[in-house]
């Protein structure tokens, strides 16, 4: 039987371990729509035209297969695999990737820094360019469903 | 009998000499830098800075826009604080003429194996040091 104090105890770490974790998935989910508001404004600077991200443009895009990049990797796909909830594979040293999807990893489009640290060296290596600002929307709606 | 005796003293002072003649390079300090673990870590096992000379490792943070065909370019503040990390904590030896740590003359010869077993997928490359020194994270690497 556990005492009656204990009990409370108990219970108010559990409530207080359940709140923390809802609390860091909405900071983190802010984080994502702060860095995906950005990206829409921008979008809408570079084309007036511009109404809001797809997912199914961020899946095409993440898939590929697209020209203009490199041979070995030709499609997002190529290095972090089909399936975005897997762990992917660095193309050239084998170095295990954290998988993309949001539902796989949280942590996933939180950094602005980071996020547009990745866009600069990947976007060039998988379609010979820079992302527009639309496909850096479409990815990161893509993914955060996934 | 003197002679296997002094065979003997000779044989306990060669052993007591091998490690003084060891590579230095099987173990080296392991990376105590976060921001040199996190950034450098994304791609490929962040080596060790005693793993090269200060010269390899300027040269490296230099050309980071083409690192071996790839764009590991950093915003200069975080450029800045690992090439510090990098160079102060550098190999005394080692070629800094040489920016692999696979063409540095102490680890060609240490690693003379078929040119299949790089392309092997638990492989995939020279780079990849924990395909086989399971404690090269933690700058292990007399395990052979």
């Amino acid at each position: 039987m556990i005492p009656h104090a204990l009990r409370r105890i108990l219970l108010s770490t559990a409530l207080f371990a359940v709140g923390a974790g809802v609390a860091y998935a909405a900071g983190e989910s802010a984080a994502r729509s702060a860095i995906l508001d950005g990206y829409a404004a921008q979008a809408k600077a570079e084309a007036p035209i511009f109404a809001g991200f797809s997912a199914d443009r961020g899946r095409a895009l993440y898939l590929g297969p697209h020209a203009g990049g490199k041979a070995d990797t030709n499609a997002c796909a190529a290095c972090h695999t089909p399936n975005p909830a897997a762990a992917g594979r660095h193309a050239k040293t084998g170095r295990t990737i954290e998988p993309m999807a949001v539902s796989a990893n949280p942590k996933r489009f939180t950094d602005r820094a980071e996020v547009e640290k990745r866009f600069d060296r990947d976007c060039p290596n998988v379609l010979g360019r820079a992302c527009t600002a639309a496909e850096k929307g479409d990815f990161i709606t893509y993914l955060s469903g996934q | 009998m003197t002679f296997p005796r002094r065979s003997i003293a000779i044989g306990a002072l060669v052993l007591a000499a091998v490690p003084a003649l060891a590579n230095p390079f099987e173990r080296v300090r392991p990376v105590t830098h976060e921001p040199t673990r996190k950034e450098c870590g994304e791609c490929h096992m962040p080596f060790q800075p005693g793993l090269l000379p200060a010269g390899s490792w300027t040269r490296i943070m230099d050309t980071l826009n083409d690192h071996f065909g790839e764009s590991a370019a950093l915003t200069p503040d975080v450029a800045a604080d690992i090439r510090a990390y990098l160079t102060g904590n550098a190999a005394g030896r080692g070629d800094g003429g040489l920016l692999r740590i696979t063409e540095q003359p102490w680890w060609t010869r240490k690693h003379h194996f078929r040119p299949d077993v790089w392309t092997r997928p638990s492989v995939v490359s020279k780079a990849n040091c924990e395909a086989c020194h399971r404690g090269a994270a933690q700058g292990l690497y007399e395990d052979d």
